[in-house]
């Protein structure tokens, strides 16, 4: 393994994160459960397909066989997408859109503060690019969990199934595998095994203001580096790339 | 044939007043889009750097780029995008804040972001100067943009958030 070939697969993972998770949020475009809403959740949505164009474009880049982003985001099978296997989860109710998005953005506040120190100035410029809009989406999730957590019976018991059901995802945010220890070597990789203690109290700090408990340790599910996901992307791939699959190269 | 003898910084005047898509009242210049103007070779590179990674209008500016310059005789040109250093609300010039006021958006008041979260601070309306906003969404019309109400007029605007 090259450290090209190690950054092209690192950039791909991060890209896909940030696609699917773009894909998933837009789902919601004209559902919102308020206006502001459907305008908030589209706007992150945005954010997400903004920081996937610019992590695939490079990817691109690196694999060097003259592919663009958007080949690269519509033309691979479910085993060649490596996003985590949280993001691919449905939408679910608001409260469980909810949840999904206050795990998350914490790990990627963390997570994308660390990247911005990452010798690979490309992955640092997108890096610090991306901090100041996950600020915005952690906000916004921090928000609403404090809302339907310490708001009705029924928010609050909404908000912890939300929790609940999707915590035996999270594990799998601070997995590292061979590319990640053979790139935080060379002081490319965040080192995400150290970003776990931190996340977990941080997501306390904010359930328990929102009169909420961390749900109990689980076993956590895993797959997503080798390939392996839930029955949810294939769905998700099935829409997204229905129009490049049916009108390859379609323009207009 | 044009025959053309203009230097970086003509070419630069020449696109600084490009509007922006979205908010046509300041241009890529006074948001600081504009980054930067080079003579590599023969090709005028123009670079240019997006306010939000997302931002939908930057495909809009490179074809004006390219129509203005290729109206002064100038093809060979070529856009860049840079993502460093990251855009901030901080290269907003005082006028370029003036003109927000006056098209009806709260320009951004401080110039440091550092802050996780400023929800503490003061918005000024710009229809009538009231200190009495509040919050209705942090998310606006544009990825830029979030949306205020006026306690005093009673008018709901945007405020241009500080980034």
């Amino acid at each position: 393994m090259t450290t090209k070939d190690a950054t092209y697969n690192y950039a791909i993972r991060l890209g896909d994160n940030a696609l699917i998770l773009g894909h998933r949020l837009s789902e919601l475009c004209s559902r919102g459960p308020i206006l502001e809403e459907d305008l908030a959740l589209t706007n992150v949505a945005l954010d997400m397909i903004g920081r996937a164009q610019a992590l695939l474009k490079y990817a691109a880049e690196l694999e060097g066989k003259g592919h663009t982003e958007d080949d690269i985001a519509y033309r691979r099978a479910e085993i060649n997408y490596h996003n985590h296997l949280l993001i691919e989860q449905p939408n679910g109710d608001f409260a469980h859109t909810i949840a999904r998005q206050l795990y998350l953005s914490v790990f990627e506040y963390l997570f994308f503060t660390e990247l911005e120190k990452s010798k690979d100035a490309t992955l640092a410029a997108i890096a610090s690019k991306t901090i100041k809009e996950v600020k915005y989406h952690m906000q916004h999730a921090i928000d609403w969990t404090l809302r339907l957590g310490d708001g009705t019976v029924e928010s609050h018991k909404r908000m912890q199934k939300g929790l609940n059901d999707l915590y035996m995802y999270t594990g799998e945010l601070f997995e590292m595998d061979h590319i990640d220890t053979y790139l935080l070597h060379q002081h490319i990789a965040v080192d995400t095994l150290s970003l776990k203690a931190k996340w977990q109290s941080e997501i306390e700090k904010v359930l328990t203001e929102a009169t909420l408990s961390l749900p109990e340790d689980t076993y956590m599910q895993t797959g997503s580096k080798k390939g392996v996901h839930t029955e949810n992307l294939g769905h998700i791939l099935s829409e997204m790339q229905y129009l490049q699959r049916a009108y390859p190269d379609a323009k207009w | 044939m044009v025959t053309v003898d203009l230097n970086t910084q003509d070419v630069y005047n020449l696109i600084a007043g490009i509007p922006d898509p979205e908010i046509p009242v300041i241009t890529i210049k006074d948001l600081g889009i504009l980054r930067d103007v080079k003579l590599v070779d023969d090709t005028y590179t123009v670079t240019i750097t997006p306010t939000y990674t997302a931002c939908p209008a930057m495909g809009m500016i490179e074809d004006q780029i390219k129509e203005i310059l290729s109206n002064h005789g100038i093809d060979k040109v070529k856009v860049e995008l840079t993502y460093t250093p990251a855009w901030t609300t901080d290269w907003l010039s005082q006028e370029a804040k003036a003109k927000l006021k006056n098209y009806g958006i709260a320009p951004p008041n401080h110039s440091s972001c550092t802050k996780l979260f400023s929800t503490a601070e003061v918005v000024v309306c710009p229809q009538c100067n009231s200190r009495h906003t509040s919050l209705i969404s942090r998310f606006g019309s544009t990825a830029c943009k979030a949306l205020y109400k006026c306690d005093n007029c009673k008018e709901t605007f945007d405020l241009f958030k500080c980034h």
